[in-house]
């Protein structure tokens, strides 16, 4: 399968993307600039965390505006699978692509921690592969993850089947004493209600092979593999 | 013409910035500050467009609706 790696000026997790979708799991792999206007044919485009465009205004307000983006919109509204990782969250907040916005932690402090979360749909691309139920522990780093949700609130997303992940305790127990940042339902990954555009504050690729504290993550990126190579079986 | 637009987070959204800044007034003896709602003001020079260009600026790029506010103020030239 082909994966594409969005880099904007200062994306910074881009290389750790392209390295374990190459290195560690075997796909192709594309950087993409973000002045191209070509997605190069890819299967699933990443947009990796960071600081794009130093975070100025808004986190993701400005990378929004990327040629590349307007690219990005057209692939998702056709079915391709977009995932945005820790700032490419917030881009895909801020492009409309996914709902809602994001605040700076409730601490006001960057947090780079090891976390615990429960996965709340098992039936998309991205975690077709885990369990519903099923506790993953990725770190998380950053400074604004307090998610705010769009007009009708969490119970609204939940609705529409767009909560993915939760902050929890290591047995899945979602109280609010698991939140690490103030994110509204403990909400730490999201998707759209067609389950092709997901985003988490997470880092699976942070935490992908034995080396690693967890290989939680992995299971992220091979439940897009998956879910391409079936999809690629029954077309053919 | 010259315009300061000023951006806060709405009603209702939590201002983890405002609320430490008033913590900060509390630890310094200000008694009586209710309230601190922290934002940004942001100042354009046009040489082209007027208040309604401002408006299309603020609702593109300057203010995310779903958490924050605006108002445009005209300045002297």
């Amino acid at each position: 399968m082909k994966f594409g790696v969005v880099v904007f000026p200062g994306s910074n997790c881009d290389h750790d993307c392209h390295y374990v979708l190459s290195e560690v799991l075997g796909q192709d792999v594309e950087y993409i600039w973000h002045q191209e206007d070509s997605l190069k044919g890819v299967d699933c485009i990443i947009l990796p965390g960071g600081f794009s465009y130093g975070d100025y205004l808004r986190a993701g307000a400005i990378a929004r505006f990327s040629p590349v983006m307007a690219k990005v919109k057209e692939f998702a509204n056709s079915g391709g699978l977009v995932l945005g990782i820790c700032n490419g969250f917030q881009i895909l907040l801020e492009s409309g692509l996914l709902p809602g916005a994001m605040l700076r932690n409730r601490n006001l402090q960057f947090i780079c921690q090891y976390v615990n979360v429960v996965v709340e749909r098992d039936d998309t691309p991205f975690t077709m592969l885990a369990e519903k139920g099923q506790v993953l522990r990725i770190p998380i780093a950053h400074m604004e993850g307090n998610y705010v949700p769009p007009e009708g609130g969490v119970g609204g997303l939940e609705n529409r089947g767009c909560v993915l992940l939760r902050y929890s305790s290591p047995e899945g127990d979602v109280s609010p004493e698991w939140n690490p940042n103030g994110s509204a339902g403990n909400i730490a990954g999201i998707c759209n209600e067609r389950g092709n555009v997901a985003a988490m504050m997470p880092h699976p690729e942070r935490c992908a092979e034995s080396i690693m504290k967890t290989q939680d993550g992995r299971l992220i990126f091979q439940s897009v593999i998956a879910y391409l190579e079936e999809r690629k079986t029954k077309a053919s | 013409m010259r315009y300061r637009v000023t951006v806060t987070l709405r009603e209702g959204i939590l201002d983890p910035q405002g609320k430490a800044v008033k913590g900060a007034l509390e630890n310094l003896g200000f008694e009586g500050v209710d309230r601190v709602r922290v934002g940004k003001v942001i100042d354009l020079t046009l040489s082209e467009g007027d208040l309604e260009t401002v408006h299309e600026i603020c609702k593109k790029l300057l203010v995310n609706p779903v958490i924050e506010d605006y108002q445009i103020e005209t300045l002297e030239e």
